[in-house]
């Protein structure tokens, strides 16, 4: 590699041959994260056998979601959508009793055009339980883009917010009904009033996080005298956020853009752009950018970050100077590389299912000023990559980590090159500062396992011509 | 519509992905959409492949939607027979494509015409077929076309191989203990002094399909996938076949004879002699193997009568109550199989051997017949084994579907003789052993575990008073959940709300008259 400092970011758009999950996982965690709901894929068995291996265990673990699995009757609409779906939800209301189901539309609803947004809202009046629908199929998105469909969806049904400039926030039902396809109505009620802290403006993150994640980043939040008015999606899906005019938003992760727009255009939120809280540089990015906005001064934040940095160092000697090939799958990778690049490390590729640049752009730039400062190569952007293609370029650049989906893993593995599982991250805790040791950890775990390994050699495990 | 959150066969484009990447050098390419190709994950995950999964998606997105997909599915194929060079690719139609009726079949014929692999389309409909039946069907195609094929080119050989030689038919990816199985089968066909001709698809080259019709007869282990293929192959060659599952003691001797009777429909011309079996048989069965022992054995004894219940593929569900029954004296409650297409088959095998047949793909029922019948073990799937965990009762996993932990590193063939050792052990291990039951039983337990609310049926109409709740709690553990069950049935039956200790008693006096 030249170490010539390329002056911008590049970017390329590959074949789209790459390996990722079907965006339909994201009920794995969604169902999880928010507790009182429902999830109901509408898909075949292809759909069905995908879930059922890729979340092993959570399996039998009675979870909430299930299959509205299609038979030939359904494509060949012998049988009447409305009244299958009738009858399943009919039974899910009777088993579980959740305070909404979330259909999951697939590639098969999409293709033989089965209407579930306008079949929801009848439904919805009949058997009286909020439904929602959410597109997340592999026609149209990749792995975590899946809650991107979702959370769009349901920032549809947020209860509305009008916010008198200066005064308190005062939520105004538009429904009196509670199940109705308008926005989840709640009786008028006053948000808590934020006396203690500074900003009187509201301020709703979104983005699915564990609830620990969540309260960490609110108290990082809280000491820079900023309380967050709700979260999208909430642990109950009845406590779902208010939104409206003068509501500011921010997402927590890259992944988020159509969420972030349905926000913005639908709700009249504001929309702050940040680069995304992860790695302490990322978390206090986040967080200068969200206080800048607010009109509010930050105190201590660099002081914290370094703090954080200094805990690190352990890690930081493993991995700085090494070099990171991002092969591409869940869209977290350009905040990922930003991080590791500041860490140290030396990001060949990244590539990247879909890049939104206009709601990555503070996390864009803060990529190029990272690379600056860090006296590094600009990493190129490989958007839709091609796995095959990258495959070559890696067996070229030999680098020392590959971080990449488990159909790679282990044949490069088997051919000497480190890898690290890419799916990981998305269910790790990786976000704010506490967290950053997390990734580290992560990312350090094959290279310490090198160490352990690293006379015996026997690193390719391939035989000759293969 | 089905509601549904677990299946034990997968979806049919799985099974010709088994089938295809089995073959060495064949590439699958998927008419899919983002994300369905998981298939790689699984098989790199599972079988620990160290090689790329030679399966690659040409991507069906909303342009393929508002289009078609044009060029593309050509241009994919000509792109991997120019990156890869295999000998054959096999499109394969998903879910997706099923509906989409794009004309696949005229992209094959495109594709022919600029590559130098073969190319064909997988003749598998996603709506009709599950996994199974698909990866028996894909490779009945494969077969066929490379024999018609080399009969167009006229290097059909037809002349046998002048030793006594087989093909396996049937060992492929993903298959619930497959490899190890075929190491063993080879094992055991060269101590009866037979070569393996072929193994397919496993590890097997298209272009050497030609050849098989020199062996002397095919051997298909598993009812699941190869029958259709030695169908193909006797119809066209008159070649026969033995699709006996060598499982267990009795049954491999079985194998063995029909071996015997095959080969002696040619040794007395082609090698002057006629085969006899018998006395390898009698050594292996009495001295080599120790599952005929262990059957006479005492531990074996404390087996006798105890109630297991059976659930799998068909030929391994088929086989383990048969073994159970037969061999081990064991009593099977119930005997079941999801490969519901191969349900007259299976109730024929194992109507004698067990109280009760269930022939369903539906998880629930299972689970709700183990909860009724309260076995000592179950031997079922990975989907069983979790049953089990929640019933507090033991479980062999015997067949597919499977985690990564039944995919071992060791040698664990459930076929042949060896096989029988293994299932020996499995069994004798999944069972509470028997001096344990005893002591548990003549001491009141060694657990101190809390009273077990866990069971499959949701009614709990039923109250518990305390003095009854600190009783069922001095139960052990292992026998505790069937008291409990006993007491609230008795107590429903006779119009009672409140459980005391009394009721315990009167219950178990029922129970025993």
């Amino acid at each position: 590699m030249s170490i010539k400092i390329s002056e911008t970011l590049t970017f390329e758009c590959e074949t789209g041959n790459y390996h990722t999950f079907c965006p339909i996982s994201c009920v794995a965690w969604l169902y999880q994260k928010i507790e009182d709901s429902f999830f109901l894929v509408v898909g075949t068995k292809t759909c069905g056998y995908f879930l059922q291996n890729a979340l092993g265990v959570m399996i039998f673990a009675e979870p909430r979601y299930a299959m509205a699995e299609l038979e030939e009757g359904d494509i060949s609409a012998q049988l009447n959508d409305y009244q299958e779906l009738k009858r399943l939800c009919v039974r899910i209301k009777k088993d579980r009793n959740p305070s909404v189901i979330i259909w999951i539309g697939t590639c098969t609803t999409e293709i033989i055009k089965m209407d579930l947004e306008g079949m929801a809202p009848e439904l919805e009046a009949e058997i009286q339980v909020p439904i929602v629908v959410a597109r997340a199929n592999g026609l149209d998105y990749a792995f975590t883009q899946g809650e991107d469909t979702v959370l769009a969806a349901m920032a549809h049904r947020c209860p509305e917010c009008k916010v008198r400039a200066g005064e308190e926030q005062e939520i105004q039902s538009e429904s009196p009904q509670k199940f109705s396809f308008t926005p989840l109505g709640e009786a008028t009620e006053k948000i808590k009033s934020t006396t203690k802290s500074r900003n009187t403006k509201p301020l709703v993150l979104f983005g699915s996080l564990p609830a620990t994640v969540a309260s960490q980043l609110g108290s990082e939040l809280k000491s820079q005298s900023i309380s967050v008015s709700g979260w999208l999606p909430a642990q109950r899906y009845t406590d779902s956020p208010t939104l409206g005019d003068g509501v500011y938003v921010c997402g927590v992760n890259p992944f988020l853009s159509r969420t972030a727009t349905t926000l913005m255009r639908r709700r009249k939120c504001k929309l702050i752009g940040a680069p995304f809280p992860i790695g302490p540089d990322g978390t206090r990015a986040w967080i200068e950018r969200i206080c800048s906005v607010l009109g509010i001064e930050t105190q201590g934040l660099k002081e914290r970050e370094q703090k954080i940095w200094e805990n690190l160092k352990n890690y930081l000697d493993l991995i700085r100077g090494k070099s990171v090939f991002f092969m591409g799958d869940n869209l977290l990778e350009i905040s990922l590389a930003r991080f590791l690049i500041r860490c140290g490390m030396i990001v060949y590729e990244i590539g990247i299912p879909y890049m939104d640049k206009r709601y990555q752009a503070a996390e864009l730039a803060f990529l190029q000023t990272t690379c600056e400062e860090m006296c590094v190569p600009m990493p190129r952007i490989v958007e839709k990559p091609d796995n095959y293609n990258q495959i070559q370029r890696m067996r070229e650049l030999q680098p020392d980590l590959a971080i990449t989906g488990m159909a790679h893993a282990n044949p490069l593995e088997a051919r000497g090159i480190n890898t690290k599982w890419s799916v990981e991250f998305t269910f790790a805790q990786i976000h704010g500062f506490i967290n950053a040791k997390d990734v580290l950890e992560l990312v350090t775990r094959p290279l310490r396992r090198n160490n352990n390994l690293e006379n015996l050699g026997w690193t390719d495990l391939v035989r000759e011509g293969n | 519509m089905k509601l549904a959150y677990w299946m034990y066969a997968g979806p049919a484009h799985i099974g010709t992905l088994r089938v295809a990447s089995s073959f060495r050098n064949v590439h699958a390419i998927m008419h899919a959409p983002l994300g369905d190709d998981y298939f790689n994950v699984m098989r790199s995950m599972l079988e620990r492949e160290r090689d790329f999964t030679p399966v690659t998606a040409s991507v069906v997105d909303r342009h393929v939607l508002a289009r078609g997909s044009q060029e593309k599915v050509v241009d994919n194929m000509a792109r991997k027979d120019k990156q890869e060079h295999p000998d054959l690719i096999v499109l394969t139609p998903t879910c997706t494509s099923s509906i989409l009726q794009e004309d696949l079949q005229n992209f094959v014929d495109r594709a022919s015409t600029i590559s130098d692999s073969d190319v064909i389309l997988a003749d598998v409909n996603h709506y009709r077929v599950n996994e199974l039946q698909a990866a028996d069907r894909t490779l009945e195609q494969v077969v066929r076309y490379y024999i018609e094929k080399a009969r167009r080119q006229g290097n059909l050989n037809l002349s046998l191989t002048d030793k006594p030689s087989v093909n396996i038919i049937g060992i492929f990816t993903l298959g619930f203990h497959n490899q190890h199985d075929c190491r063993e089968l080879k094992r055991l066909l060269q101590d009866l002094g037979i070569e393996t001709n072929q193994v397919i698809p496993e590890g097997g080259f298209v272009d050497q399909l030609h050849q098989l019709p020199k062996a002397w007869f095919n051997l298909v282990p598993y009812r699941e996938t190869g029958l259709m293929t030695a169908m193909y192959l006797e119809e066209e060659f008159g070649m026969s076949y033995v699709s006996t599952t060598p499982m267990g003691i009795v049954d491999t001797a079985n194998c063995i004879r029909q071996i015997q009777e095959r080969l002696n429909a040619w040794a007395p011309v082609l090698l002057n002699k006629k085969i006899n079996y018998e006395s390898y048989i009698d050594e292996q069965t009495r001295f080599v193997s120790q599952a005929a022992w262990f059957s006479r054995s005492i531990d074996c004894q404390n087996l006798t009568g105890k109630k297991a219940v059976v659930f799998g593929d068909a030929t391994h569900a088929a086989s383990i109550t048969k073994i159970l029954a037969c061999e081990m004296g064991i009593r099977v409650s119930c005997a079941g199989t999801y490969c519901k297409h191969d349900g007259e088959w299976f109730k024929e095998q194992v109507q004698n051997f067990c109280d009760e047949i269930l022939i369903t793909d539906d998880h629930t029922e299972v689970g709700d017949m183990i909860a009724r019948a309260e076995p000592s073990a179950i031997f079922g799937t990975q989907m069983e084994r979790h049953i089990g965990k929640r019933l507090d009762i033991p479980c062999g996993v015997i067949s597919s579907p499977v985690h990564i932990q039944n995919f071992t590193l060791g040698y664990r063939p459930f076929l042949g003789y060896e096989g029988t050792n293994q299932i020996a052990d499995l069994v004798y291990n999944s069972f509470t052993l028997g001096m344990e039951d005893h002591l548990l039983e003549i001491f009141g337990g060694h657990d101190t575990k809390e009273v077990i609310t866990k069971s499959l049926s949701t009614d709990m109409d039923l109250t518990w008073n305390s003095d009854s709740q600190s009783e069922l709690s001095k139960i052990p553990g292992f026998v505790r959940g069937r008291v409990k069950r006993n007491t609230e049935k008795f107590a429903r039956q006779n119009g009672i709300a409140e459980i005391t200790i009394e009721i315990m008693y009167a219950a178990k006096e029922a129970s025993k008259a």
